[in-house]
């Protein structure tokens, strides 16, 4: 860095400025940090009230909450004159957690089938990505600039638009009513590459050079260079995908038909079990969420990383 | 990765013009050894999404599938004096107009205030992010126990002495599907802008405030120029997601949400229920025809504001 003469040294003028409004600059300190304790607790409380509701009794949920589902569910026991919103059960019942787990096999089903939808797409959209985003950060001709940007511009485009190629592929082919439907398009969902291809942008060219030098063919380089390099990437991108598709809502609802109510992941479920057994619901609503929670306590930094890496819409 | 321009001079006996020719070949199979990378991807592409897309864009100009009579623009004709299409682009297009602008502003104070050394930087913004992490459908029971009409927010209410809504069945459903938006994307567009916050050279912080800008000033006149592109960049993306709100929708308010909520993908998915061809196709060519205008008009702000300060 080239330092310009400066008349005052910038520690000096730091401090000076610091002088000038040292008890108003407190202050706002302090209330943009009672600000976001504020929103903090607000952004968590939902998560926090589903998982606490899971522990409580069946009847001491419609008790708290009897007005709000007294509507659709059939079984009233106590019934508030008004709605309470607790923390803490008075007393801590596992028992949907047992339905849920052991004696409905129900709920483990549709589990099963969220999982069985999105373990393939997470794995191949970043399998095939990888392939296409090195072909795409390596040389940069305008034959791939095309290529790249129909994918960008894909990638922006939302599924009302999206289904209905999709829809009209999967009749052609047979695959409407069946997981060929929803994970097929999901592996070649253009998303992937379009974060790894910036991040693989960025890998210097020396590296590249050095391991030609060192014999290595485009395979080698692809496989020992530039895929360890994308580590910390990959798994910011396997857990955008895996919270997309673990949420999705739209591509059962249209390319599942006859068999929906069989193949239906339960993020499509869970709105309906609340017509049933509310206690039950929170339960298998906090189940649902600990896949993706888990996944986010241990990948943390690189999710922060890899959302901070597609700073803009160009290369 | 850029391609070499100096030609490497290992073969003494060869005249310059040899030499160009033999590297221009080595870089032109070079190139070629790297496409097979792409061919999975690209054929996944072309299958599952440009060919089909291209067949969409011929149903949309025949009058149905068995007779296939060109009729040309009839069926987007039709459709934009459809009533229930013209509901749903009305109401999407509200939300999109509100959510958006929030979705940028909200975040980019978020992010302001988090870079200005707040203790506990990295604690607030695990907690604004979480709310990315957690499926929808997983709290959708807690919004309708705040948002009913015999709910927790109706009950804050009945205290300053306003009667009960039941907030999800009237006017105001717009405003519960915007607070479960703006929890859901916060986050993710403050890192967005954290990140960018991050990317400004100091020095030109340090030297407008010698030249005696205060923080405001600094902020309007250098900071947001250099936050222009992932301004326009945020906008995009939450202009997508407002797109998406359709599960919040549907997953708190089922197939037959209030009039208001009624949305572009609740027209689509009784469309395919009706599997009108001709309807779905000319409803997703124009939207995708609306989609590249935004987004070509969004490239060229970023060009025109951001473009300068590009090396």
């Amino acid at each position: 860095m080239t330092q310009t003469p400066r008349i005052t040294p910038p520690d000096e003028i730091h401090i000076i400025h610091k002088k000038k409004r040292n008890i108003p600059l407190f202050l706002l300190r302090a209330a943009a940090f009672l600000l976001l304790v504020v929103i903090a607790i607000a952004f968590l409380l939902p998560i926090v009230l589903t998982i606490a509701n899971s522990f409580m009794s069946s009847s001491e949920i419609s008790a708290n909450y009897g007005q709000v589902f007294s509507g659709v569910s059939g079984q009233r026991t106590f019934i508030a004159e008004k709605v309470n919103l607790k923390f803490i059960p008075d007393r801590v019942v596992a028992d949907q957690y047992l339905t849920v787990l052991l004696k409905s096999p129900d709920y483990l089903l549709k589990f099963w089938n969220s999982v069985i939808l999105v373990a393939p797409i997470v794995i191949f959209q970043v399998v095939v990505a990888l392939g296409a985003s090195y072909c795409f950060a390596r040389f940069q001709t305008k034959f791939r600039s095309v290529i790249f940007f129909t994918y960008i511009i894909l990638m922006l485009m939302p599924y009302q638009v999206t289904l209905v190629p999709n829809y009209l592929v999967s009749d052609w082919l047979g695959l409407l009513d069946t997981r060929w439907a929803i994970i097929l398009p999901g592996i070649f969902s253009p998303f992937a590459v379009f974060i790894l291809t910036k991040f693989m942008r960025r890998i210097p060219t020396a590296m590249i050079e050095a391991a030609k030098l060192d014999g290595a063919g485009e395979w080698q380089i692809f496989t020992q260079v530039c895929v360890p390099l994308c580590r910390g990437i990959i798994w910011s991108v396997v857990v955008l995908i895996f919270m997309d598709y673990w949420n999705m809502v739209e591509q059962p609802l249209i390319l599942f038909k006859e068999r929906a109510e069989e193949l239906s992941p339960l993020s499509v479920f869970l709105s309906k079990i609340n017509q049933g057994d509310v206690g039950l619901a929170f339960a298998v609503a906090t189940v649902y969420m600990i896949p993706a929670l888990l996944l986010f306590m241990y990948s943390e930094e690189y999710l922060i990383d890899g959302i901070a890496s597609q700073s803009g819409i160009k290369g | 990765m850029k391609r070499k321009t100096t030609i490497p001079s290992e073969h003494p006996g060869l005249t310059q013009k040899q030499l160009q020719h033999r590297h221009q070949r080595r870089v032109l199979r070079e190139r070629l050894m790297t496409l097979p990378f792409l061919f999975p991807s690209l054929a996944g592409v072309l299958v599952f999404f440009v060919l089909p897309f291209l067949v969409v864009i011929y149903q949309s100009v025949l009058d149905n599938p068995v007779t296939k009579n060109f009729v040309f623009l009839k069926n987007y004709e039709m459709l934009v004096n459809n009533n229930a299409f013209r509901m749903a682009v009305k109401n999407t297009l509200t939300f999109s107009a509100i959510a958006v602008p929030l979705a940028v502003i909200l975040p980019l104070l978020l992010a302001i205030i988090l870079m200005s050394n707040i203790p506990g930087r990295s604690r607030f913004r695990t907690m604004f992010i979480t709310p990315l992490m957690v499926p929808v459908a997983s709290v959708v029971l807690i919004w309708q126990v705040v948002f009913h009409y015999n709910g927790v927010l109706n009950e804050i209410t009945a205290m300053f002495g306003a009667a009960p809504i039941d907030w999800l069945k009237s006017e105001y459903g717009h405003l519960v599907v915007l607070v479960l938006y703006l929890w859901k994307n916060i986050g993710y567009n403050m890192i967005l802008f954290m990140s960018a916050l991050a990317a400004i050279p100091k020095d030109i912080i340090e030297v407008a405030m010698l030249e005696g800008a205060g923080p405001i000033r600094r902020f309007f006149a250098i900071k947001l120029r250099y936050l222009s592109s992932s301004i326009v960049f945020v906008s995009l993306l939450s202009l997508i997601n407002s797109f998406k709100v359709f599960r919040e929708v549907y997953l708190l308010t089922g197939d037959y949400p209030y009039d208001t909520l009624y949305m572009l993908q609740h027209f689509m998915n009784n469309t395919f229920g009706s599997l009108d061809y001709q309807k779905l196709s000319s409803a997703a060519i124009l939207m995708s025809v609306v989609m590249i205008i935004i987004i070509g008009a969004m490239l060229i702000i970023d060009e025109k504001f951001g473009g300068e300060l590009e090396e």
